[in-house]
């Protein structure tokens, strides 16, 4: 179960869309609220295009026991920094908090040694969820059970099931 | 609590991916998942886990006066609980629809297939009769809690043992289980739930959908049938239409799933009753693991990376090229000494073997060929080697040599899902024929 901290960034799915804020669901024991005016370059007019079911890459501002938590896609700066709504391809899975944890260290390498399989993009939310999109289904697929198989695999075996895979 | 909402992105994911016949785990359309049955100390409590779909069943009977317009029946009482220890979204207390669907289907499989012969049931005629209670509980919701649950259901039947009783005049005389050994229920035949999923307004078809297809689902056929092929319920529901040859194709499959989760159930059963009798130990303590969060859940891994091979596999198979790299190495291997023809894994080819045999010209192998040769034809995997030469590099110089390529091409694209046992397999027949040289020499 995920606890919000201040400062984490996470993956949400949008549940509904009230007017001027979002609720997000984070995997937490509550909805998380977002404004859409925390969006890099939102303004009044000019509203984000968001919609119920979106994925979300953003940030906890508020964060405790006592209150329901915030969360923004914009940073102290105003720039959104690769957070905002995640594209439409691609696939979510969940893992545990640990694993997401050993994979945001620097120098992972079981992402460089996937990284060298073949390119894709991945984004890790700190609620223990992964969301992948690589170029074909297969790949993202096997991406995907790669990463939930780390978590259970020692450092041998998963050498060999990339050298197995990289073979090819 | 609610359950976590599907975002817009996994439902596309999943219906892009279904469309070009992919699933999450690496199963194949009709593919079920791993079935494994565990008993209890109990006669009559088992285990059922469908992949990570679990299901306790247990059977306890009691003696009661039978229904008004059936003296001389027993009564068949079903039921399945959803906890919330399942899934978020069951809430205690509260009569779903979901839980009403699900116990309505169990009962009209079980009982009104009569599969279960309540006359055996009566003790005296309208008077005593046994009631048999089945409890199902469900322990993890990844799908398909149909199926878990009627299997579990007719397992924990075959399993139970009821007290028995004799009759003399107007005495019941009721043994316990020290005085007598008690007795199995009568049972005619086992009927299996298979349920099938359909996307896209009928075009696409899983078996054994898993959670996250379940979501993303248009309708659902349920059949049961038993291993004689008899249906004995079809239940489709979220209104779709279906064509006769779906619907007949369906049924089709139902016979040879239910066929092996039949042989399954009874080898179970064997299994356990050869416990009992042998005075082993048995029940729950022995059958399920201990599962410890630190210590590397070993079983899981290995699938895991399987599957991930085998679509590994299914790429490469597609797409030409490799084949040309493989080529590379034989230009190399001629400077050697080791003009091995040696071939490690033949993927199970009939003809490449024969040729290997034709080509080779060492004494050493001779013998071993016919022995392998035999083996072959028993489709296990052949490994000819002379030295130590790498599997790809041999695999290699075999394709060089003959032109037997698009043959081999063709077999090995039927043959892909196989490809990591025969992987695996030829490594363990290399390396004990590595050992019968060494011995040898």
């Amino acid at each position: 179960q995920y606890v919000p901290v201040k400062g984490d960034h996470v993956i949400g799915i949008v549940t509904i869309k009230a007017g001027d804020i979002f609720k997000v669901d984070v995997g937490g024991s509550e909805q998380a609220s977002l404004s859409y005016l925390a969006f890099e370059g939102a303004t009044k007019r000019n509203r984000p295009n968001v919609q119920v079911g979106d994925l979300i890459y953003g940030q906890f501002i508020v964060a405790n026991k006592d209150m329901e938590p915030e969360m923004v896609c914009i940073d102290s700066s105003g720039r959104a920094n690769g957070m905002g709504v995640i594209g439409h391809e691609g696939l979510l899975f969940k893992v545990s908090l640990g694993l997401i944890r050993k994979l945001l260290t620097p120098n992972c390498e079981i992402i460089q040694e996937l990284g060298q399989l073949y390119p894709f993009e991945i984004v890790f939310g700190m609620n223990g969820r992964i969301w992948v999109k690589a170029k074909t289904i297969q790949q993202t697929l096997i991406v995907a059970n790669i990463l939930e198989a780390c978590e259970h695999m020692t450092a041998e075996q998963r050498m060999q099931a990339f050298a197995k895979l990289s073979e090819r | 609590m609610k359950e976590t909402p599907l975002s817009n992105c996994e439902r596309r994911f999943l219906l892009r991916a279904i469309e070009e016949r992919k699933r999450l785990d690496g199963r194949q359309s009709y593919d079920y998942r791993n079935v494994r049955v565990s008993f209890g100390a109990d006669y009559g409590c088992c285990v059922v886990e469908l992949g990570r779909t679990r299901v306790l069943g247990q059977v306890s009977c009691e003696l009661v006066s039978p229904k008004l317009n059936r003296a001389t029946e027993g009564i068949l009482f079903f039921n399945l609980e959803l906890s919330p220890m399942a899934s978020p979204s069951f809430e205690p207390g509260r009569q779903s629809e979901l839980l009403v669907k699900l116990n309505r289907l169990l009962e009209r499989c079980l009982r009104n297939s009569k599969c279960i012969d309540t006359e055996s049931l009566c003790v005296v005629a309208g008077v005593k009769v046994w009631q048999i209670r089945v409890d199902l509980h469900l322990l993890n919701h990844d799908g398909n809690i149909i199926d878990a649950a009627s299997i579990a259901a007719i397992v924990a039947l075959c399993h139970f043992r009821r007290p028995d009783v004799s009759v003399q005049g107007e005495e019941v005389t009721l043994y316990t289980p020290e005085e007598r050994d008690p007795v199995p229920l009568s049972i005619h035949h086992m009927p299996i739930c298979v349920s099938f999923a359909f996307f896209q307004q009928g075009t696409y078809l899983l078996v054994d959908p898993s959670e996250r297809e379940e979501r993303v689902m248009d309708g659902l056929l349920v059949i049961a049938m038993n291993k004689h092929r008899e249906i004995c319920t079809i239940q489709s529901s979220g209104g779709i239409m279906l064509l006769k040859e779906q619907v007949l194709r369906c049924s089709k499959i139902t016979g040879v799933k239910v066929a092996e989760i039949t042989e399954l159930i009874q080898k179970a059963l064997e299994n356990d009753r050869k416990v009992r009798k042998e005075g082993g130990k048995f029940g729950f303590a022995e059958s399920i693991p201990n599962q410890k969060i630190s210590a590397f859940k070993m079983e899981r891994a290995p699938v895991d990376t399987d599957d991930v091979e085998e679509q590994a596999e299914e790429i490469i198979t597609k797409a030409d090229p490799p084949l040309d790299v493989f080529a590379e190495p034989i230009l190399r291997l001629p400077g050697t000494a080791q003009i091995g023809e040696g071939i490690e894994n033949s993927w199970g080819d009939l003809e490449e073997s024969e040729r290997e045999e034709e080509e080779e010209s060492n004494s050493d192998d001779v013998t071993a060929s016919e022995d392998q040769k035999m083996e072959v034809e028993e489709i296990n995997v052949v490994s000819e080697t002379k030295k130590d030469d790498p599997i790809v590099l041999s695999d290699s110089e075999e394709e060089g040599v003959v032109i037997l390529e698009p043959e081999k091409t063709s077999k090995k694209t039927r043959t892909h899902t196989n490809a990591k046992q025969e992987n695996s397999s030829s490594k363990k027949a290399f390396n004990k024929k590595r050992k019968k040289k060494r011995a040898t020499r």
